[in-house]
């Protein structure tokens, strides 16, 4: 009952929040003045003018995904080389050496695409120099840049006719001057406050009161953590991420980090309510990924409360940490798949099996309940595209969304940036658990060592970032076939959107009349959850069967494996 | 593309002397003047030596002490880690059947869940007040005193859930056995 009341708290919360936020992203991204523009307009304007940007040059979406492509890939060399080199760069107390270049390789595309993927454990293997010059960087622009995308592809649905899709430098420029840094400076006090360390300093070394010796690893920590969280990021400074006590120390700095996850995310509901001139078309979005919220969250929570009977234990406390108990590592698991965050407080890995099956599913229909910074939001306008589509089947008229038509070029964009998912999930899974040198990887003997496989494709392939993370990651195979599917996850489906965005800008306004299909009740809102679920359940149905599961089932049984 | 490369460049340099520079340099100058033992990993010092970081578990196997969770990484910090045993695994069954006979013979009381399963981190810092007021009798045993002031010093420990709501009642093991040091020392044991 504690952890129930604690949840409606924690959304009414998260609520307000985006609420609030919505109609201040509003003023930035149209370029208006707001209460920062003081302080930070003139960097805004020194960034432009050191660049030779104009902002106010209108992108067709090609221009708009050029720009971005040209800047994530220029992002990608600088991060690789920054971690192969990073033995020569100053800022390295430890005298950590180059990390290998199939891990390298898989490290900067999953910053650069918003995955952060962890294959290697930062305090062992990252120098300051690369934690801050390189993968604090990236959570601030691939954050950025999945923003831009979402507010350009709001235009191309909502803008008035005349009104381009938008500049992509000064939509990735607003997003973090704004946005992601003053949240961040924010957030960064307050982790320090609750004792996240923020130091350049490497570690201490302590004789323990048993007479052993300890290194209480630190760093820049607090000021990664911030946009790790608020950026939906989820590369951890720490291996374990954000379990480890340095990194989410308290149970206060655990509500902070979780709210901060999914802010933006609620946020961009309200935003594309405020730019459709319609705010019950925000709210209606917000509504549907509420209610995939909501059936997520209470599946986990009732997947773990009842302790593990086949190891008799009354708790299910193995990879957890004491301060979160099985409540909070819960709701953590629940926000951070919906989000395309993955940071964990817990580990997923030692999950109960239809508590582990969440995080997966809502990975796998592809991060859309709330999900990504910006991302989230595009991810679901895929799914309005699918489901006005559907409706306007079933009663035989074009289907329309927000007074424009839904034709054919838009159905198809959406249904191959939709294809990207199951083909990068299913077909890259089906590989790695066939391949034997892939299928080393697996930890557990059976079923759960097919979820394990499955849950890392899903992350990739979904840009989250979180494991089961007994699954052997740093194999070169991995790292090399997930690192393409994270480039084919993101730019798979950024591109489409664009595409997208950029038909439907141009398009005739048609008149609400009678027969119009309003995508603002409670029916629109059912129909899209379903589009979700049934998509959703279709395509992974089967693969879930033979892993969580088959699982439970032998669990129930008392088998282990 | 190649239009782009100019803008995409410069901006990526003004990005990393912004955010990878600037930003993370302004917080850590911040942290040293406003909170300096907290952003510095909460170290705590006895007789002017670092025993470790009040947020950090630590290894502790005399009677006694209190002892902490089971770790994966046996409390090694670089990296720590987790066990990621499956709810199935035969290997994690064992385990925890082997730390409920080894803490039921140690303590001759039952083994609450915190007390057989490795935490996330591999540095839980915390055990329930349930696991720690069942390991009082071996430890005033050990130490020479009542039961009943080791039970209080644990008491005086426990942290409760945030609001009511949030979080789990727990204690913090280094900070209740160096109070238990400062009320008890122990019989000539330990390298301190």
């Amino acid at each position: 009952m504690q952890d129930l009341i604690g949840y409606v708290l924690f959304c009414a919360v998260l609520t307000a929040g985006g609420w609030v936020l919505a109609p201040f992203m509003a003023r930035v991204y149209a370029g208006e003045r707001s209460f920062l523009s003081p302080v930070l307009g003139p960097v805004e304007r020194g960034l432009y003018r050191l660049c030779g940007i104009d902002p106010g040059v209108r992108q067709s979406w090609r221009g708009y995904a050029l720009a971005l492509l040209a800047f994530n890939l220029l992002g990608f060399v600088a991060l690789y080389l920054i971690l192969r080199l990073q033995q020569f760069l100053p800022l390295n107390p430890q005298g950590i050496g180059a990390i290998s270049p199939d891990l390298a390789f898989n490290t900067a595309v999953s910053f650069v695409t918003n995955t952060n993927w962890q294959a290697y454990s930062g305090e062992a293997q990252l120098s300051h120099l690369s934690q801050m010059a390189g993968l604090t960087v990236q959570n601030f622009v691939s954050a950025a840049t999945g923003m831009a995308v979402g507010v350009a592809v709001i235009r191309g649905f909502t803008a008035p006719k005349g009104v381009g899709l938008g500049n992509f430098w000064a939509d990735m420029t607003r997003s973090v001057l704004y946005v992601l840094l003053p949240l961040s400076v924010i957030l960064a006090i307050l982790l320090i406050l609750q004792g996240v360390p923020q130091t350049l300093l490497g570690g201490a070394h302590a004789t323990t009161l048993e007479g052993a010796q300890q290194v209480i690893p630190r760093g820049p920590v607090a000021s990664q953590i911030a946009i790790k969280q608020l950026g939906t990021n989820g590369g951890g400074f720490f291996g374990a991420n954000s379990a480890h006590p340095l990194e989410n120390p308290t149970v206060l700095s655990n509500m902070a980090q979780c709210l901060s996850i999914l802010l933006i995310p609620v946020g961009f509901c309200f935003l594309f309510g405020r730019m459709a001139r319609d705010r019950r078309q925000g709210w209606a979005i917000y509504a549907a990924m509420g209610v995939l919220f909501l059936a997520g969250l209470l599946a986990i929570w009732l997947g773990e409360s009842g302790g593990n009977p086949a190891l008799g234990l009354a708790s299910n406390l193995e990879g957890k940490e004491m301060r979160f108990g099985t409540g909070l590592s819960a709701l953590w698991a629940e926000v951070t798949t919906a989000a395309s965050n993955g940071s964990v407080n817990a580990m997923h890995d030692s999950f109960m099996p239809l508590a582990g099956m969440v995080p997966i599913i809502n990975m796998a229909i592809g991060e859309v309940i709330f999900g990504g910074v910006g991302s989230g939001l595009y991810g679901m306008l895929l799914y309005v595209v699918l489901a006005v589509f559907l409706a306007g089947l079933m009663v035989g008229r074009t289907p329309e969304y927000l007074g424009r038509k839904i034709e054919g070029r838009e159905v198809t964009l959406a249904m191959l940036a939709f294809l990207s998912m199951p083909l990068g999930i299913l077909v890259g899974g089906a590989i790695s658990v066939t391949v034997p040198t892939a299928a080393a990887a697996i930890q557990e003997a059976g079923p759960h060592g097919l979820s394990e496989t499955l849950y890392a494709y899903a992350s990739a392939v979904g840009n989250n970032g979180s494991a089961f993370a007994g699954w052997g990651a740093a194999l070169p195979w991995q790292t090399t076939a997930l690192g393409l599917l994270m480039i084919l996850g993101r730019f798979a489906i950024i591109v489409p959107m664009l595409a997208i965005a950029g038909s439907m800008i141009g398009k005739q306004q048609s008149p609400v009349t009678a027969g119009t299909f309003p995508t603002h009740g409670p029916l629109f809102v059912t129909l899209l959850v379903l589009t979700v679920v049934i998509l959703g359940a279709l395509t992974f149905f089967p693969v879930l069967a033979l892993g969580p599961v088959a699982e439970q089932t032998a669990l129930s049984a008392g088998q282990t494996f | 593309m190649m239009t782009h490369i100019r803008p995409a460049l410069a901006m990526l340099v003004a990005m990393i002397l912004l955010t990878g520079l600037a930003y993370p340099l302004a917080m850590t100058g911040l942290a040293r003047a406003v909170a300096p033992g907290l952003s510095q990993g909460s170290l705590v010092e006895r007789n002017g030596r670092i025993v470790g970081s009040a947020l950090v578990g630590q290894q502790f196997a005399g009677p006694g002490y209190l002892h902490p969770r089971p770790s994966a990484v046996d409390y090694a910090t670089m990296p720590g880690g987790a066990s990621n045993l499956g709810p199935t695994s035969a290997q994690l069954k064992e385990q925890v059947a082997g730390r409920r006979a080894t803490y039921e013979a140690q303590n001759g009381a039952s083994a609450p869940a915190d007390a057989v399963t490795a935490s996330a981190s591999g540095l839980d810092p915390d055990i329930s007040p349930e696991n720690a007021q069942a390991q009082a009798a071996r430890i005033a045993g050990a130490r020479g005193i009542d039961a009943a002031i080791v039970q209080q010093i644990i008491r005086q420990h426990v942290t409760r859930p945030l609001w009511g709501l949030y979080g789990q009642s727990r204690v913090n093991v280094l900070r209740t056995n160096l109070a238990l040091d400062l009320a008890a020392p122990m019989p000539p044991a330990g390298a301190d």
